[in-house]
Parts: structure tokens; C-alpha cells; sequence
């Protein structure tokens, strides 16, 4: 709309700001909080400033880690958040652009009692199976392993969906000019279907990253050993030392950093994803 | 280079409906056939049960000779252009082109001798490197062309390849589809709504309606003697005039109070249906027609009427007749230009 009204634009501008500072207001405090020392953070009034001990704070957590509850560096544990969110994510895209390459092109028997099946368990979240999945892999002995964090995640109604939607959109004379062309099944997929989901899979790397970035109740219970702990464990733990006051400065400098991979992954894909959620090349 | 031949071809979907309702042909090898219809009347799954993208229900299809019923697309040496082009909107322009050659193992070369050939054939050699999104609709529908003619097969499928262009660009598209045809010199069938485009580029057409193969012949001969009523309707612009009438006791028909004789003897009785084009009308003592409606072409007049007995009748003529509406006008047939059809069956029944 091009509309020239200087008070409307005013007022729009005010309530974004509004906005902007309700949900950067925490993150500020986060960020000021991890660059003082211990006491002054349990001292009135909070600092609204950084403070000078940015540097220390952060090499502490880095290579030590908060020692009195966790004591693994948080080097450790974001390593295995990376491990965890990239494996989820990555293999959510393979299995579910696969599955949906079945559902779309493929006549078999059961076809749509398939789609519908796997549309279903969109409406389940992990929590509601977490018992029985716990059973099944600590049965397989795969607590306290990095296949024991990722495979039960790994399958994604949302991803099928997605990919399902996007192939449908694929004219049928593609399919039909590979064949003339002479292109089985699977170079048809490989050489023309993959190229063209690029940006679909571009928007699905990010929603799934920070999807598995953010698992929090699942690496809780299949990891007993520290060494498996992630990034966002590491932050709940700490924040509940039970015998002695929490250093919030060590904490929040764990949070920062816990927040930081999924704040690059969206800054450095925003493009492709905006573009995969909205536009389909054809 | 390929004979194609169609025995007794059908198709149904689930049993109950039968979209092509056996056909025979024989294409002869270099032939240019025209499938032509309305829509909805099987013409493009016909072309697609020779390219083996539809399953063929009954009867069989040999290209070169060889029975082709089971085989897949890729293994019948075919090339089809598409109506929407299906272009690989990944791939440039190059890759395109290069795609079921490299799939067939063709060397980097080779590929690279044809591909250049061919773009040089259709003149699209400044966009190797473009992506189709880039590209007209016409620099499309060349892509789309020179990725059937790379591969050089023995026939091209042409899906309605020009209903996506605009109506100069169709023109210019069909000249050059013809001219490549006849310098290439490959087996092609081509399915089309469109009756200008079938008269013009076929060799012979298929007149299609409702899965039955009304009429094969020379465009001309599709013109000038149609096989069924169908056929004298689509074919033609505007459309033949239609008058009922029946045959006297004597052999003859009246009209108007004009007599026609039928060139074949027709049973005394019959009902029939006499059809004449718009073109084979002049101004002459015949009938007199009350113009209600005049199309000023340019080139010609249409001049719509009625008879005295209030039928409809189209009138083409010369640009610089203009009768005025209301006016009654003499109009006379050419001789021999009467069509005269079964009016139940709606088979030809000869000439008047």
C-alpha cells in the first residue's frame, strides 16, 4: 500500500519498537548478566551495563565448565548439541524427502493409508510417546549414545508433509520428460527432483535445526553420563545447584552461548529459507 | 526415421470408459500427421500411448516395425516436445538439451557436437548458458524442440505444443515446426485443437471425436469431402451451414424452392442433413436471404442471414461486398459445393 499518512507510520513504528524491546530486553539482560563477576549479579539494583569481566566469564565456561554442578566445559556439551541438531536435521531431510518421493510418484498398495498415517503423528509430540520410546532404546542399549539422542527424533511428519506439498506442485511433464529422456526413478530424483527442492530443503534445515538444537526433555532422560550432556541441559542444570547460590554471570554466559548456533543458522540461511517458504521455482 | 503403426488401438480406464475406441493407422516413415479435435476427445492420450506414458488397453502400436506395447518411453526412441515445454528449470539452456544424451552415455564431444548443432539449427545459441526462467515463451518452445532433435529419434511427439504462445508467435512457431520437419525429415505426430494449425502443417490429419478416428486424410481431403457431419463442423471457419432436408420421390431434394440433385443415388425418403461452406456462397439468383448481422474482416464479409423459411445461413464474401442489414440478398451455391450427410448416423452421403 502506498499510502502518505506521517502519523500512521509514527504509530507503527512505535508499537514495532514496543515490540522489539519486549522480546531484546531478556536477551540484553542475558548478555549483561555473563559479563560481571559472581557478586554483583546476586547484589541490588541488576546492572542494566556489560560489565568488564566478559572475557573471564566466558573462558571459564568454555574450557572448565561450571564446576560445582556439571563440571564438563560447555565446549563439550555444544559439540554435542551440534552432533545431536545436525544429525536430527540432517537425517529428518533424507528420510522424509525420500518418504515423500514414494507417496507422490509411486502407485502402491496402501499409498494414501501411508500418507495418512504419517499425517497423523504430526499431532504427537515426542512427549506423549517419550515412555515407550525410552523402553525401546534403552532395550537396544543406546542410552548414553549419540544414535540414542538423534534416531528417535529422526522421523518428521512436518518434513514429509512439506516435501509431499512441494512434489505435487512439480508439473507432471517433468516426471514424463525424464522418461522420454530416458531417466529411471532414481536419476529422475537425484538429478531433477533434488536440485529443484533446494530451497524447501534450505527452509527445513532451519526449522529442524533449531528443532533439534532445542530438545531438551529427550537428551534429559537417555543421557546419564556428562560427557552426552548438550548445551541446553547444561543451562537447566545449572540453574538449579541445590547446595549454594547459582552464579548467574557463569550461567548466562552458558545461555549465551547455548542461543548462539541457532541465531547463525537462521542469520546465514534467512534467504533460502524465506525463499523455500514462499516461493516455488518451476 | 520410422513407420508407426496403430492396430486396432484402445484405452480404458477401469473398463467402464472408453476413451479411445480403436483406431488403425499407418504413418508412413517421414509422414507430418495432425491428431485434430476438441477437447476431451482422446487426441493427446493417443499421442501418449505412442510415447508409452499411458498404458495401451488393447491392440498395438509398432514403431519401426517393432511392437512397442511393453516397452518403457526411454526404450522407444522417441522425443516428445511438451505443452508446457517441462523444461528442467534447474539446468541451463545447455544441460537441458544434454540431459537424455549424457543419461544414453554419450561422450562429452558428442553431446557437445550435437547440442551445438542443434542450437545452431533452431538459432538458440546466445542462450546455452541461460536458465529456462530466463527465457520467452518462444526461446522456450525452441529449447523444448532442440531437446526432442538432439536426441535424434525416429519420431517427434508434439503435445499442443504452441497453445502457450501468443497468436503471432503460433504462426511464426509452425512455419518453422514444418520447415524443420521437412529438413530433418522425422516420423512426427502432433496433436492440436487447433484446425489451422492442422491444415496447414499436416500430411494427413486425424479428425478425432469422442475416441473414434472420425475421419484420416489430406487436409484437403478433409475439407473438401468430410467423412461425417463432426468433421464438416470442426473443420472450417466460421463453421459449414447446416440445413435439414429430405429427399423427394424422385430422387432429388428441395430447398427453398430451389431443386438439388444429389450426385449418388439416395433412397426416396431419407432424411438428410445438406451442409455448404460459408466461402462456396456468392451473390447470385438462388435464394434470398434477410441479412440480420454483417462481419466486416477486411479481407472478407461474413454476412449472417435467414432463408425464407427462417433458417440460419453464414455467407463469405469478397471484403468489398457490404450488404446492409435488413436487406435481401441473392445468394447462389457453386456448383457440386453441396454436402449431403446421413442425419442419423451423420456418415457422408455425397455430393450436390
Amino acid at each position: 500500500m502506498v499510502e502518505n499518512r506521517p502519523w500512521l507510520t509514527v504509530f507503527s513504528h512505535i508499537v514495532l519498537l514496543i515490540g522489539v524491546v519486549i522480546i531484546a530486553f531478556p536477551v540484553w539482560m542475558t548478555f549483561v548478566a555473563s559479563t560481571h563477576d559472581a557478586q554483583t549479579m546476586l547484589r541490588s539494583p541488576v546492572p542494566l551495563l556489560p560489565g568488564p569481566h566478559f572475557f573471564k566469564n566466558y573462558r571459564e565456561v568454555l574450557t572448565e565448565g561450571y564446576a560445582r554442578t556439571s563440571g564438563i566445559p560447555v565446549t563439550i556439551a555444544l559439540f554435542n548439541s551440534m552432533v545431536m541438531a545436525l544429525g536430527i536435521c540432517i537425517g529428518k531431510i533424507i528420510i522424509s524427502i525420500i518418504a515423500a518421493f514414494a507417496i507422490v510418484y509411486f502407485r502402491f498398495p496402501f499409498r494414501m493409508a501411508a500418507f495418512w498415517a504419517i499425517f497423523v503423528t504430526l499431532m504427537l509430540p515426542v512427549e506423549v510417546r517419550i515412555v515407550p520410546t525410552y523402553g525401546v532404546v534403552a532395550g537396544l542399549g543406546m542410552v548414553d549414545s549419540y544414535s540414542g539422542l538423534i534416531i528417535p527424533l529422526i522421523a518428521s511428519a512436518t518434513a514429509t508433509f512439506l516435501f509431499r506439498q512441494f512434489f505435487l506442485s512439480v508439473p507432471d511433464e517433468l516426471a514424463e520428460a525424464s522418461r522420454v529422456d530416458g531417466a529411471g526413478p532414481i536419476r529422475f530424483f537425484l538429478d531433477i527432483l533434488l536440485p529443484m527442492s533446494r530451497t524447501t530443503i534450505a527452509a527445513l534445515f532451519v526449522i529442524q535445526f533449531i528443532y533439534g538444537w532445542n530438545q531438551y526433555l529427550w537428551p534429559l532422560l537417555v543421557t546419564n553420563k556428562e560427557s552426552f550432556y548438550t548445551a541446553v541441559m547444561l543451562v537447566a542444570r545449572q540453574a538449579t545447584a541445590v547446595d549454594a547460590t547459582p552464579s548467574w554471570n557463569l550461567i548466562m554466559a552458558t545461555a549465551m552461548l547455548a542461543m548462539l548456533p541457532p541465531v547463525l543458522v537462521v542469520i546465514f540461511m534467512q534467504r533460502q529459507f524465506v525463499r523455500g517458504l514462499v516461493e516455488t521455482e518451476k | 526415421m520410422a513407420t508407426v503403426s496403430m492396430r486396432g488401438v484402445r484405452k480404458s480406464y477401469g473398463g467402464a470408459l472408453e476413451v479411445i475406441q480403436g483406431i488403425d493407422m499407418e504413418i508412413t516413415d517421414g509422414e507430418f500427421i495432425v491428431i485434430v479435435g476438441p477437447s476431451g476427445c482422446g487426441k493427446s492420450t493417443l499421442l501418449r500411448m505412442v510415447a508409452g506414458l499411458e498404458k495401451i488397453t488393447g491392440g498395438e502400436i509398432a514403431i519401426d516395425g517393432r511392437v512397442v506395447n511393453e516397452l518403457e518411453p526411454k526404450d522407444r526412441d522417441i522425443a516428445m516436445v511438451f505443452q508446457n515445454y517441462a523444461l528442467y528449470p534447474h539446468m541451463s539452456v545447455y544441460d537441458n538439451m544434454a540431459y537424455g544424451l549424457k543419461i544414453r552415455g554419450f561422450t562429452k564431444s558428442d553431446i557437445e557436437k550435437r547440442v551445438r548443432h542443434a542450437a545452431r539449427t533452431l538459432e538458440i545459441e546466445p542462450f546455452l548458458e541461460r536458465k529456462p526462467r530466463q527465457l520467452s515463451g518462444g526461446q522456450r518452445q525452441r529449447v523444448a524442440m532442440g531437446r526432442a532433435i538432439v536426441r535424434e529419434p525416429k519420431a517427434f511427439l508434439f503435445d499442443e505444443p504452441l497453445s502457450n504462445l501468443d497468436a503471432k508467435l503460433r504462426v511464426q512457431m509452425r512455419v518453422e515446426i514444418k520447415k524443420l520437419q521437412r529438413q530433418l525429415g522425422v516420423t512426427s505426430i502432433y496433436v492440436t485443437h487447433d484446425q489451422v494449425e492442422a491444415m496447414t502443417m499436416g500430411d494427413r490429419l486425424i479428425v478425432m471425436n469422442k475416441g473414434v478416428a472420425e475421419q484420416i486424410g489430406s487436409p484437403i481431403d478433409v475439407y473438401a469431402r468430410p467423412a461425417s457431419l463432426f468433421v464438416a463442423a470442426f473443420i472450417g471457419s466460421p463453421s459449414m451451414n447446416f440445413l435439414e432436408a429430405r429427399i423427394g420421390s424422385d430422387g432429388s431434394l428441395t430447398l427453398d424452392g430451389a431443386s438439388l440433385r444429389p450426385k449418388t443415388r439416395i433412397d426416396p425418403g431419407r432424411a438428410v442433413t445438406i451442409g455448404i461452406r460459408p466461402e462456396h456462397l456468392s451473390v447470385g439468383s438462388g435464394f434470398d436471404l434477410q441479412v440480420e448481422l454483417v462481419e466486416l474482416l477486411g479481407a472478407d464479409t461474413l454476412v449472417y442471414g435467414r432463408l425464407s423459411d427462417g433458417k440460419a445461413l453464414v455467407v463469405r464474401l469478397p471484403g468489398n461486398e457490404v450488404p446492409r442489414i435488413g436487406d435481401r440478398l441473392p445468394v447462389k451455391a457453386n456448383e457440386g459445393a453441396w454436402h449431403l450427410f446421413d442425419s442419423e448416423t451423420g456418415k457422408r452421403l455425397g455430393a450436390a
